[in-house]
């Protein structure tokens, strides 16, 4: 079972790798979308007991992150009219490095700290680790408003990673609120996006930097 | 005696069926394309026609115009006797010959690069500027795979460190090698083996110079080089040194067939990578070989 676990958060790891290193919008939306997918799975592998409240969270966050959030972003796209081409502020290939230093420095990191001997031996929280960094890279070296979005689901995905360390003692109900969230904030943003595209013309954030009347 | 047969029986498999290999690619290609595409054997007729013909010298060109081929040559056969065969071991097999297979391939890559800066031609100074530029990344993942293997095994003699570990660790180590092989051989996503006059090609912009023997030489140096990371891959990843003689070579024949058909249906689905995107997916390549060395350091981590 831990073996099956490392196996997906390692795919999990590999694909921010992706959406760092990929130039397009929609693989990037898609690399987030299937990270979603994957970490929504988790939560049967570390669950011993089968509980309905565990699946219905799990087959919620697979549709939610894996279909909903990446078809409204998709469409805000379409919508939008917006260039496909990513605009980073950092190179591919210094954010591709980065990352990988991430992963590699979460995976010293989780070494070195005090765990509980059941999560000792997964790489959840090396993972997790991982996963918000790159989702900090990609939040703060691209410049268009959708990639940005991407960047907090990674990050979001990471921090849902801490999350299943709790899992016997949070509620799955404190699961199911969050995400709920997430989706109405995609939602929002993508009704934003669109908005700030008919205004500016641009989606570009470094010239959105000041308010006017 | 026996050594000596042995030796002679390696060189004259690994000399007949290295042209044997972008055979099968094109035929892939053609078969995915819908053509009949060229015979299998094409590339022996290519070499025997080319053998035959003249060579056309430049006035400007030194000897090293002809000897760098030649010398590339010897150099990856040397290279190729290094690689053991499934249980039988290689035929030379020291400690650290490891690094030398390293260097022997970057050594042939030396010889034709200084072939072909001594024509004073600025078309091939233009190639080889590519094909070095793309090496120094290539290289670091070569490097880095056959640090996992020595890692892997302890063993830093190429006969003892190419036995493969399972799991999650082969199959990093396996995309690396596939990444790097297509980049040390000119496939299609990093180069296009198939164009010979856009200003976009880069291993044949350096060889455009040569003719007659020598280009023979270097076509045939290249399919070695293409057999030789076919076996390294299949190597690096299958337990061929645990299986008895004739099933290991069976295997080894089948999966080379495997990875040649794979570069095939790589070369058929996909397109070239603009030139500035070759770095990232060089940089991937490493990336894959840098895990599969932390994967086999830390095993399964603690």
């Amino acid at each position: 079972m831990s073996s099956a676990l490392n196996l997906l958060i390692g795919l999990a790891m590999g694909l921010s790798l992706i959406a760092l290193a990929s130039s397009r919008l929609p693989s990037v939306i898609r690399a987030a979308a299937f990270q979603g997918m994957i970490l929504g799975i988790l939560p049967l592998l570390l669950e011993e007991r089968f509980h309905w409240l565990v699946i219905a969270v799990a087959t919620g966050t697979v549709t939610v992150k894996g279909f909903i959030i990446p078809n409204l972003l998709l469409r805000a796209l379409r919508a939008a009219n917006i260039d496909r081409e990513m605009e980073p502020l950092l190179g591919f290939v210094p954010s591709l490095l980065l990352g990988a230093a991430a992963i590699i420095g979460a995976a010293a990191l989780g070494n070195e700290l005090p765990l509980r001997p059941e999560h000792a031996k997964t790489l959840l929280v090396p993972g997790a680790f991982a996963t918000v960094v790159c989702g900090f890279i990609l939040l703060m070296t691209r410049a268009k408003a959708i990639s940005q979005v991407c960047g907090y689901l990674i990050l979001e995905n990471g921090i849902y990673l801490f999350g299943l360390l709790l899992i016997n003692s949070t509620p799955l109900l404190v699961e199911a609120g969050i995400l709920l969230d997430l989706t109405v904030a995609i939602f929002v943003i993508g009704i934003i996006v669109d908005r700030i595209q008919r205004e500016f013309d641009t989606l570009d954030t470094r010239k959105q930097t000041f308010l006017r009347e | 005696m026996i050594v000596a047969i042995d030796i002679f029986l390696r060189l004259t498999a690994w000399l007949l069926l290295a042209p044997l290999l972008p055979g099968i690619i094109n035929k892939v290609k053609a078969w995915v394309a819908g053509r009949r595409g060229p015979p299998v054997l094409q590339l022996y007729f290519d070499l025997a026609k080319l053998w035959r013909k003249g060579v056309v010298l430049s006035t400007a060109v030194s000897p090293a115009h002809v000897l760098g081929p030649a010398v590339a040559w010897i150099a990856i056969l040397s290279a190729a006797l290094l690689l053991p065969v499934g249980p039988a071991g290689a035929s030379l097999s020291f400690r650290g010959d490891a690094l030398l297979f390293a260097y022997l391939l970057a050594f042939a890559r030396f010889c034709i690069a200084l072939a072909a800066l001594d024509t004073g031609s600025a078309f091939e100074g233009m190639g080889v500027a590519r094909e070095v530029s793309y090496a120094v990344l290539a290289e670091i993942a070569i490097i880095t795979a056959l640090l996992t293997l020595c890692v892997q095994t302890g063993s830093v003699s190429l006969a003892t460190m190419l036995a493969p570990s399972a799991g999650a660790g082969a199959a990093l180590l396996a995309a690396g090698l596939f990444g790097v092989l297509l980049a040390e051989n000119c496939r299609v996503p990093f180069d296009d083996p198939n164009t010979h006059l856009e200003l976009t090609v880069i291993h044949e912009a350096m060889v455009l110079d040569h003719s007659g023997p020598p280009l023979a030489v270097i076509l045939h140096g290249a399919s070695l080089k293409l057999l030789l990371f076919a076996v390294l891959l299949v190597e690096a990843v299958l337990p061929l040194g645990k299986l008895s003689l004739l099933p290991a070579i069976g295997a080894l024949i089948a999966s080379v067939f495997v990875v040649s058909i794979s570069i095939g249906l790589v070369e058929s689905l996909l397109a070239r990578l603009a030139f500035r995107r070759v770095p990232l997916l060089l940089t991937t390549a490493f990336l894959l070989c840098l895990f599969a060395l932390l994967v086999a350091w830390k095993g399964g981590m603690p």
